[in-house]
């Protein structure tokens, strides 16, 4: 039974578009939305251990950059997705290529991503373009050439179709030569520099596509809530948000962010009903990622993996 | 034109502050020597320890001074007790899981104050807290005078408590070498707890020292993390000099910067010199003191 609730997931995905409760429809979305972030940081997290505490950096890219080309420039939000997802995948490359040519690795690979959002939260903070901290309002005109949806199905339809891609390309990681040498590299890089995978190439190209990925999301929220500041942009509880959903998931596996973005937001909406205090299911996050390090660091999906987690451990001892 | 005289006072200033700034990075070092690990929870620790002052003052009437050698005492038991309970326990020495442990441990304390203190900011009132001292042309804040002071008087005792103890040189053989500390009898578990409660009892003074000039929030934390992280990459990992010289230098640019480049761009000098030194020096100014 377990086995089959991807199948269960997209039938529950699918279920709100027949409904026309907003407030079903909104909470599928803001699921699926968490689950788009999660799987920007598994992509070069999870599959290539790249811990990174300063992935808003990427997703404030690409809200900023669709909100400013939009009221700047009067670019259409539709060309300013792929604009977005190259700045992303530039961002990425760039943070990457210093880093890992500088042999960043553990905690200061971390501390290197958590300041780089840091300075891009100060410019954003400070700058003329970005309109410091007022932030950027985006004027409401629904309609699909637009990029805005009167309908909420509208914007959660898309948010399923990106999540989709996001997961495609994870599926893909888990079966390509690019995939394989990724898991390579995190499992143990002097192995793999080894065998000949080039470390800092394979580490960068991975960071850039979880850029691109995360820059997406990044232009749905600006899209969607057609509001930009630095704080929701760069904050560091957006880069915390991402690796909550991809830790408790199950880092590294194709619909662990999935999982986790749903746990995440059942708590958030139990624990709303319950105790209604700001901090209050944040804490319980926190409390989760402890039990999950402490009894499941595959996540939850890795209950349901046993053999192929068995032969990652194989891997791991040999 | 900026004048002489503000460029001294910001310098001063800076310096002053920089005080404290050695003294929460003295902690962190220490952590990273012994544990090899950035503790992510070292802000919120921080934290902890302003509001633990916090209390002492306000509820139990203390001066923020009386109050430090109790913050101390109470930090290291939280320290210790948090390393030996939960990030030691569920991480299995595995070197990413306890990084990701402190993250959680952080997001749990954050949140905890949250619920149990809500977002205020929270001040305390001394008969000091506003009192200057003259020194030629300059005015000194009498609390930043003291904290200074005191913040260099711990690092000393913390330098000697390591050079000239045995536990201290116990928790230099773990740094260096667990397994051959093993060999000779230290339990490398309890050394790890041990110097993780020291890291976290510097805190406990931290936080009092800087009760009189600053205020005390559940993210008061993030203030103070990140420079954290900068002074000890910028004076090299493990090492206690590095700290100190690096509190005082990032003491000065975040003065500087403040002066130079304004209130809302000037934070961002303390984050360039963190990136720049981890990518062309991250051994940093002085090599770690094994």
């Amino acid at each position: 039974m377990l086995r089959y609730w991807p199948i269960l997931a997209v039938v529950a995905a699918l279920l709100p578009f027949a409904s026309s409760s907003q407030f079903l429809v909104n909470l599928a979305m803001l699921t699926a939305f968490s689950a788009l972030l999660g799987q920007g940081w598994n992509i070069a997290c999870g599959f290539g251990g790249l811990t990174s505490f300063g992935h808003a950096v990427f997703f404030g890219i690409g809200a900023y950059a669709v909100a400013i080309m939009q009221t700047r420039f009067g670019i259409n939000p539709w060309l300013g997705l792929p604009a977005a997802a190259i700045l992303g995948a530039a961002a990425g490359a760039v943070l990457g290529a210093a880093a890992f040519r500088a042999g960043l690795r553990g905690s200061y690979f971390a501390l290197v991503t958590l300041a780089f959002a840091e300075v891009f939260r100060i410019l954003a903070n400070s700058l003329d373009i970005t309109k410091g901290g007022l932030g950027i309002l985006i004027p409401l005109h629904p309609s699909l050439p637009n990029f805005q949806f009167a309908d909420r199905r509208g914007a959660y339809a898309l948010v399923l179709v990106l999540l989709a891609v996001a997961m495609g390309i994870a599926a893909w990681l888990r079966r390509s030569r690019f995939g394989a040498r990724l898991v390579a590299v995190r499992e143990n890089e002097d192995a793999a520099a080894a065998l000949g995978i080039p470390l800092v190439r394979t580490k960068t190209q991975a960071l850039a596509l979880s850029g691109a990925v995360t820059a997406t999301a990044g232009v749905l929220y600006a899209q969607m809530f057609l509001y930009v500041d630095p704080n929701i942009a760069f904050g560091a509880e957006r880069s915390v948000e991402m690796l909550l959903v991809a830790m408790i998931g199950g880092a590294g596996t194709v619909w662990g962010p999935v999982l986790g973005a749903i746990v995440l937001h059942l708590i958030q909406d139990t624990a709303r009903m319950l105790i209604d205090t700001p901090g209050f299911a944040p804490m319980l996050y926190g409390a989760i990622l402890l039990a999950i390090i402490a009894f499941l660091p595959n996540g939850i999906a890795g209950l349901r993996l046993p053999r192929r987690r068995s032969a990652r451990e194989e891997v791991r001892r040999a | 034109m900026i004048s002489l005289s503000i460029l001294e006072a910001g310098l001063v200033n800076g310096l002053l502050t920089g005080g404290v700034y050695a003294l929460v990075a003295l902690g962190l070092t220490l952590i990273y020597g012994v544990l090899h690990i950035v503790n992510f929870a070292h802000g919120s620790l921080l934290m902890i320890a302003m509001f633990g002052g916090w209390m002492l003052v306000s509820w139990a009437h203390l001066d923020p001074y009386a109050a430090l050698p109790l913050m101390v005492v109470i930090m290291f038991v939280i320290g210790w007790g948090l390393y030996a309970g939960v990030i030691g326990r569920i991480s299995g020495g595995d070197d990413r899981r306890i990084l990701l442990a402190t993250l959680g441990v952080a997001i749990v304390l954050d949140n905890l104050a949250l619920v149990l203190f809500t977002g205020d900011t929270r001040t305390i009132e001394t008969p000091y807290q506003f009192a200057v001292v003259e020194a030629g042309p300059l005015l000194l804040s009498v609390p930043k005078l003291i904290s200074f002071g005191v913040a260099i008087v711990l690092a000393l005792l913390l330098w000697a408590f390591m050079a000239l103890t045995d536990t201290g040189r116990a928790i230099r053989a773990v740094a260096r070498e667990p397994d051959g500390a093993r060999l000779v009898g230290i339990r490398p578990g309890r050394i790890f707890a041990l110097s993780y409660g020291i890291g976290i009892a510097c805190l406990g003074a931290a936080g009092c020292l800087l009760l009189p000039s600053f205020y005390v929030s559940p993210q008061v934390g993030n203030v103070f993390v990140l420079t954290a992280f900068t002074i000890v990459v910028l004076g090299g990992m493990g090492s206690f000099p590095g700290a100190v010289v690096g509190g005082l230098l990032i003491g000065v640019t975040e003065s500087l910067g403040g002066l130079f480049l304004g209130e809302s761009l000037g934070p961002i000098g303390i984050s360039l010199v963190f990136i720049l030194v981890l990518l062309f020096r991250p051994t940093g100014l002085f090599r770690a003191a094994r």
